[in-house]
């Protein structure tokens, strides 16, 4: 890996969102609008329960995860976008850079846009609606970090599925996060779910998350095996997601979709 | 006519580029077909042919965006297939399709291709390119907003970031006006002199292809079916031109012995 052609990449991002604000204003604005607008639903709902539940940590901490890991997942396709609307493929795969060196880069990029999401959302959180991180304890890092594997795995099969599909298939892109919500208990206990989609939500990372966030809130212990369980599942998938982006970029090289990429098929 | 072909020490024994028995079929379609040709250090080798023969997949295949079917490519030494990444670092290409991006500047683009082409005196290697081509004006203007030939400029003066020893061009000129075009192609053959890159260009321009090439390969379905100095090889052929011969071969490319008789 040559870190002077990964680093590339997001210093074109760089470029990019200095002298755009197109791009700038969403890095904050909808997590902004999503928090503001589920920090007042959980008021609303703290209001009308009379139990202890914690609903500030339950719930709008939950949806602060989940806009966190779909940051990361567009940081990454978004990253990509710009090569597809740029029409760039040729100037870029012509170089040196290799896959692995262009999917680091995505990555990287991804990595600074999303930290500037989650510093935002974590500055509106906890100064309108008394989020207090604190609530997650040591599980915090951990809980982030999974969300952050998923969110990259998620990121490079998505480009997969644009690379292999064209420019057009970026609309199965933007829907993806909304899709895996209702199985990712983002919002609700994974028991609320009937049978069969509580099988499909185990084979989810982010599910492990949210249970466990939802069980340290309450003053419960998470289980480490289900963590564990969680971390392998999200690697697991990251790897699964590259070898699914290599063939698909393999096979682009070898019918020359690469080079005519506009036209979305080669055949 | 006056040809700018810098006078070099062409060697045969010294190919920047080699190309061996080079095949891309898609499907039943053959694109490429066996072809085989070099190109020594400083040398430029012209590829003709009409739209269709293959000249632009020959140029993706040795640009590694496309797989052959079979064959081989080294740039220098290296084997393209096997060391994709070591090869390409001593390649670069400009074309009329593929203008850098348009949302970044003239400076932005050359200094993200800096890095990836891994160049290290990035200063020394702008303000050289810059000079090379006239560009300083529009260092900090996106390049969506230049003009074709500006925008044709700046990508040679991409390709020629990273002092490649084989520099592809295809039909580099083709947007530029004649008083601009000359002074690129002799920009492109100083620099070929001075660094000793080989350089494969392919153009429709046969009056530009005699003044810039010392040899000339004719591709046609394919298959290179001619081969020689564009300056001597219409006369062979009973041309008095490069085009004559150019469109005798592109109508009738099965039948050059009776050109030649």
């Amino acid at each position: 890996m040559n870190l002077t052609r990964i680093a590339a990449i997001p210093l074109r991002q760089f470029f990019l969102y200095r002298g755009s604000a197109a791009r700038v204003v969403p890095l904050f604005a909808w997590v902004t609008i999503d928090m503001v607008l589920w920090g007042f639903m959980t008021k609303f709902l703290g209001s009308l329960a009379h139990t202890s539940y914690r609903f500030v940590p339950a719930l709008l901490g939950a949806v602060l995860f989940w806009d966190f890991m779909t940051r990361v997942m567009q940081g990454v396709t978004t990253a990509f976008f710009e090569d597809v609307w740029s029409r760039n493929f040729l100037n870029v795969f012509a170089t040196p850079i290799t896959m692995p060196e262009y999917i680091a880069g995505l990555l990287l990029s991804s990595f600074a846009t999303s930290i500037v999401g989650l510093a935002v959302m974590i500055a509106v959180s906890t100064a309108a609606f008394g989020l207090n991180f604190a609530a997650y304890g040591a599980m915090l890092l951990p809980f982030i970090l999974v969300l952050f594997l998923n969110g990259m795995a998620l990121g490079v099969a998505a480009i997969a599925i644009v690379l292999r599909f064209g420019p057009a298939a970026e609309w199965f892109v933007w829907p993806i996060p909304a899709l895996l919500a209702p199985f990712a208990c983002v919002y609700y206990p994974l028991a609320t779910l009937p049978a069969p989609m509580q099988w499909f939500a185990r084979l989810l990372p982010p599910s492990y998350v949210f249970e466990g966030m939802r069980a340290v809130v309450s003053g419960h212990v998470f289980n480490g095996a289900l963590l564990a369980a969680a971390f392998a599942l999200a690697i697991a998938y990251i790897v699964l997601a590259y070898w699914i982006f290599a063939r698909v970029f393999r096979h682009a090289i070898q019918t020359g979709l690469i080079t005519r990429y506009s036209a979305e098929t080669v055949s | 006519m006056q040809s700018v072909v810098a006078p070099n020490s062409l060697s045969s024994e010294n190919p920047v580029l080699r190309v061996e028995n080079l095949r891309k079929h898609y499907g039943l379609v053959h694109a490429v077909k066996d072809i085989s040709f070099h190109v020594c250090a400083g040398e430029i080798v012209g590829l003709l042919g009409v739209n269709g023969a293959g000249k632009t997949t020959t140029i993706s295949m040795i640009l590694g965006v496309l797989e052959p079917t079979a064959g081989s490519i080294h740039i220098g030494s290296v084997d393209l297939l096997r060391h994709r990444s070591r090869a390409l670092s001593s390649t670069s290409f400009a074309a009329v399709y593929a203008a850098l991006p348009g949302n970044l500047t003239v400076y932005e683009n050359l200094r993200v291709f800096a890095l990836l082409y891994g160049v290290r005196d990035f200063p020394a290697r702008l303000q050289s390119v810059l000079d090379a081509f006239d560009l300083h004006k529009f260092r900090n203007t996106k390049c969506g907003i230049l003009s074709s030939g500006e925008q044709t400029r700046v990508g040679l003066a991409k390709a020629m970031l990273n002092r490649p020893r084989v520099l592809l061009l295809d039909e580099p000129t083709a947007s530029i006006d004649p008083a601009s075009a000359r002074d690129i192609r002799s920009t492109i053959c100083s620099f070929a002199a001075s660094t000793q890159t080989g350089v494969l260009w392919t153009s429709h321009n046969m009056f530009e292809v005699e003044e810039v090439c010392s040899r000339v390969l004719f591709l046609s379905h394919g298959e290179i079916i001619l081969s020689g100095d564009p300056r001597t090889l219409p006369a062979q052929y009973g041309k008095s031109t490069l085009e004559e011969l150019f469109i005798s071969v592109a109508r009738e490319p099965f039948d050059l012995g009776a050109l030649q008789s």
